[in-house]
């Protein structure tokens, strides 16, 4: 699976470990909630980076002891349509400021990269070779937004009253 | 008017471009039918019986003369001359090819209209008091604040994938003209105690398979305060509403299952953390989207103009004048509502031809603007009393002057079996043989008002719950029956109607209906007891005796 990071498909160094494999001392992974919460301890004290792959029918509140030792946290698209990872990545990066890598892994496919990026994602596993190499086109296709998120855009509303010229990026 | 700046054509024309490429990957066959779909679907686009239909939105209900003209140009360049407009502010195509999509949308663009978001799980387009900022005694002009919601749904970077469509309505007048209870979101701006004006805010309400009428969550939240509080909802429906069954998935079931205290602690909850966020509108930002609304400038006229006192002795105009014109704010004018419920005819449709007249109309006689209401007839909402003569003759000959508002003939009906591929049955030609029984313009003014909404299936699009008679489409060993309710309002007082008794074949209907109506004026107790306040009072049994004593 593709991996796009800063605009470009990038080699992934994370691996997806599987629940029944044992943890190695080194080497980035990523692994699920309940393994992770079975014994944070255990995944947190690794010397090398490690990430929890959250389903989206769990509170991120829970993560909320452990958000400044993650190094990533994947968020789950079953399916394209099912959008409850947008309210955990916004939760996660505006309420609990979680600074680590933000994922977004499942069903991602071009047509979602604004709306995630726009949520705080900056990590996409992309599904389609051909998504990923549109990424950094498809990113910029809009370039006015209404809405304040975390993302720090300026929304079309304060452009207005600061009256900022037309075609300001932020 | 609100007047579009080069921020929001920005916004129309990058989704136009967007979903041309859309539409190229499909067409090249690079996206399959499946992947295309929901991405279609949120640009207004379904695959229907004969063709793809496209759905357009007319946010809160007001238009211009420009954009009319567009909307009709679309229906002669790309459809068969002809558009529908709906119960929810929108108007829909039916013939339009898949290629010539990016072309009609980009046509509309140019006078800021789109399809985003009348459809898919997204917060749909927002709809308004269609006599909105002209209503008298109104507590102010709830499109300002449409508007606010319409600018902050969009392309929304949260709730565009939410378990199911959402739907706002808004209004700010004591009488409902907006349907709001049956909105998964209703707003109602009064004024508290100490005369600031705010929002009832309601929510849960919906038609469709399992109905509810909308709960009040919180009896006023401020000005400041509203974009937050709205945000708090779809955030604990986004993460909380059912997404294993598409029947169970809208927010509705989420509020009925909680029970509104529970999914208010919720919402509330989540709001604290919010409130004083990015989303607190100042006083500001609520006046910059006053300013780009336009008002006409009216002038100081008389109430009773000699040419109207002059016209008034036509009683073909006097039977227009008392069914169709309204009062205004402003003295010497008055809101005038065009029938698009013509006998025999298709409830909603208009042609090209007629669009184009009712632009120019608009212009001469109306500020250059035009309101779209859920009832699916069109408004001109400033016309000066004196023009009413001149303005009748001229939509009399385009026949949008039928006499009918509200009266029983001005039915509410879905497309059905005509267009639809979910229908069970159809719908049009339904209202078509009602609307040709009533036809007797003196016998439909006896009856008063009466409302008739008709669905095709259990999906509700005609508001069938909540007419004052109902009619929904059923299918039974293959063949079309109608189920019939009663006592049905979408009101301030909104209802549910109640089942009359088992459903009846096709060709009863209208006599059936008739029936009901005889049942009625028997047992009014004065000429001016509405039809739903007749059967509050009774209760169904009369009705049900009346209709299946002979049958
Ligand atoms: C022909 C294409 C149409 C299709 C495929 C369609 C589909 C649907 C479906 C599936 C629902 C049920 C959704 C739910 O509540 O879960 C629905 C509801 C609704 N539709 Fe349509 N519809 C169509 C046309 C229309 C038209 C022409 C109107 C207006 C005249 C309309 C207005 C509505 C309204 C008001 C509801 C009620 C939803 C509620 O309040 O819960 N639709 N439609
Ligand atoms: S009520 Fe049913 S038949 Fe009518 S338009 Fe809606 S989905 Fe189609």
């Amino acid at each position: 699976m593709p991996l796009v990071k800063g605009n470009t498909v990038v080699a992934d160094d994370y691996v997806h470990l599987a629940d029944d494999a044992e943890l190695p001392a080194d080497g980035a992974v990523l692994i699920t909630a309940e393994r992770f919460l079975a014994d944070p301890e255990a995944a947190l004290s690794r010397k090398d980076k490690t990430g929890v792959i959250w389903p989206n029918n769990r509170d991120v509140d829970d993560l909320l002891p452990h958000l400044d030792r993650l190094a990533a946290v994947a968020l789950v698209f079953p399916v394209f349509r099912d959008g409850r990872a947008y309210t955990q990545a916004r939760l996660l990066r505006e309420r609990f400021k979680f600074r680590g890598e933000l994922r977004a892994i499942g069903q991602v496919l071009r047509d979602q990269f604004v709306f995630m990026l726009r949520a705080g994602f900056d990590a996409f596993e992309v599904k389609k070779q051909s998504d990923a190499d549109a990424f950094a086109n498809v990113a910029k296709r809009y370039s006015v937004f209404y809405q304040p998120t975390g993302d720090g855009r300026i929304t079309a509303f304060h452009r207005r009253l600061m009256h900022l010229p037309e075609g300001v990026r932020s | 008017m609100y007047a579009y700046d080069e921020l929001d054509r920005t916004i129309v024309n990058e989704r136009v471009s967007e979903f041309r490429d859309q539409v190229a990957r499909r067409l090249s066959g690079e996206l399959t039918e499946d992947e295309f779909k929901s991405l279609r679907l949120m640009n207004g686009v379904y695959l229907q019986l004969h063709a793809y239909m496209l759905r357009i939105a007319i946010p809160y209900g007001t238009l211009s003369s420009k954009q009319l003209r567009a909307l009709a140009h679309v229906a002669r360049k790309y459809d068969r001359g002809y558009g529908h407009f709906t119960t929810r502010q929108n108007i829909q195509y039916n013939w339009i090819k898949l290629a010539e999509l990016p072309d009609a949308l980009a046509d509309l663009a140019k006078v800021g209209i789109h399809g985003m978001q009348t459809s898919g799980n997204c917060i749909r387009n927002v709809t308004s008091d269609q006599w909105a900022g002209v209503a008298p005694g109104e507590v102010e002009d709830p499109r300002i604040w449409a508007e606010i919601l319409r600018q902050y749904s969009t392309l929304h970077p949260e709730f565009s994938f939410l378990p199911r469509k959402f739907k706002f309505a808004i209004t700010a007048s004591d009488h409902d003209r907006a349907a709001i209870k049956v909105h998964d979101i209703g707003l109602r701006i009064h004024r508290n105690a100490a005369g600031e004006s705010g929002f009832e805010v309601l929510v849960g309400g919906g038609l469709g398979r399992t109905p509810f009428i909308a709960k009040t969550i919180n009896e006023f939240v401020s000005h400041r305060d509203i974009l937050s509080y709205v945000e708090a909802i779809l955030r604990v429906y986004n993460q909380y509403g059912r997404r294993d069954n598409i029947y169970k998935a809208r927010i509705k079931i989420l509020v009925h299952e909680l029970g509104i205290e529970k999914f208010k602690q919720e919402v509330e909850e989540e709001w604290v953390q919010m409130r004083d966020g990015a989303l607190a509108l100042d006083a500001a930002e609520v006046e910059d989207i006053r300013s780009r609304f336009f008002y006409p400038k009216y002038e100081k006229l008389s109430d009773t103009p000699d040419e109207l006192k002059k016209a008034l002795q036509n009683p073909n105009f006097e039977a227009w004048y008392k069914n169709s014109v309204a009062a205004h704010k402003a003295p010497g004018y008055g809101i005038v509502t065009l029938s698009l419920k013509p006998v025999g005819g298709p409830p909603g449709d208009a042609t090209a031809e007629q669009m184009d007249e009712i632009a120019d109309l608009a212009e001469k006689y109306s500020f250059g603007e035009i309101r779209v209401g859920h009832e699916q007839n069109l408004a001109l909402p400033h016309v000066a009393r004196r023009d009413l003569p001149a303005l009748w003759r001229a939509l009399d000959k385009i026949g949008v002057a039928t006499p009918n508002v509200n009266l029983v003939t001005d039915i509410i009906a879905c497309p059905g079996l005509d267009y639809c591929s979910l229908a069970n049955a159809r719908s049009i030609p339904i209202a078509q043989e009602i609307t040709r029984r009533f036809a007797n313009h003196d016998t439909a003014n006896l009856i008063g008002r009466l409302h008739v909404n008709i669905s095709g299936c259990i999906n509700a699009c005609g508001h069938h719950h909540v007419g004052h008679i109902g009619i929904l489409g059923v299918e039974k060993n293959g063949e079309e029956f109608y189920q019939i309710t009663i006592g049905g309002r979408a009101d301030e007082n909104a209802v549910l109607g109640h089942l009359v008794g088992p459903a009846v074949p096709f060709d009863q209907v209208a006599d059936v209906i008739e029936d009901i109506v005889e049942a009625y004026l028997a047992l009014r107790q004065r000429p001016d007891e509405l039809f739903v306040d007749a059967v509050k009072r009774l209760g169904v049994e009369p009705f049900k005796e009346r209709v299946y004593a002979t049958r």
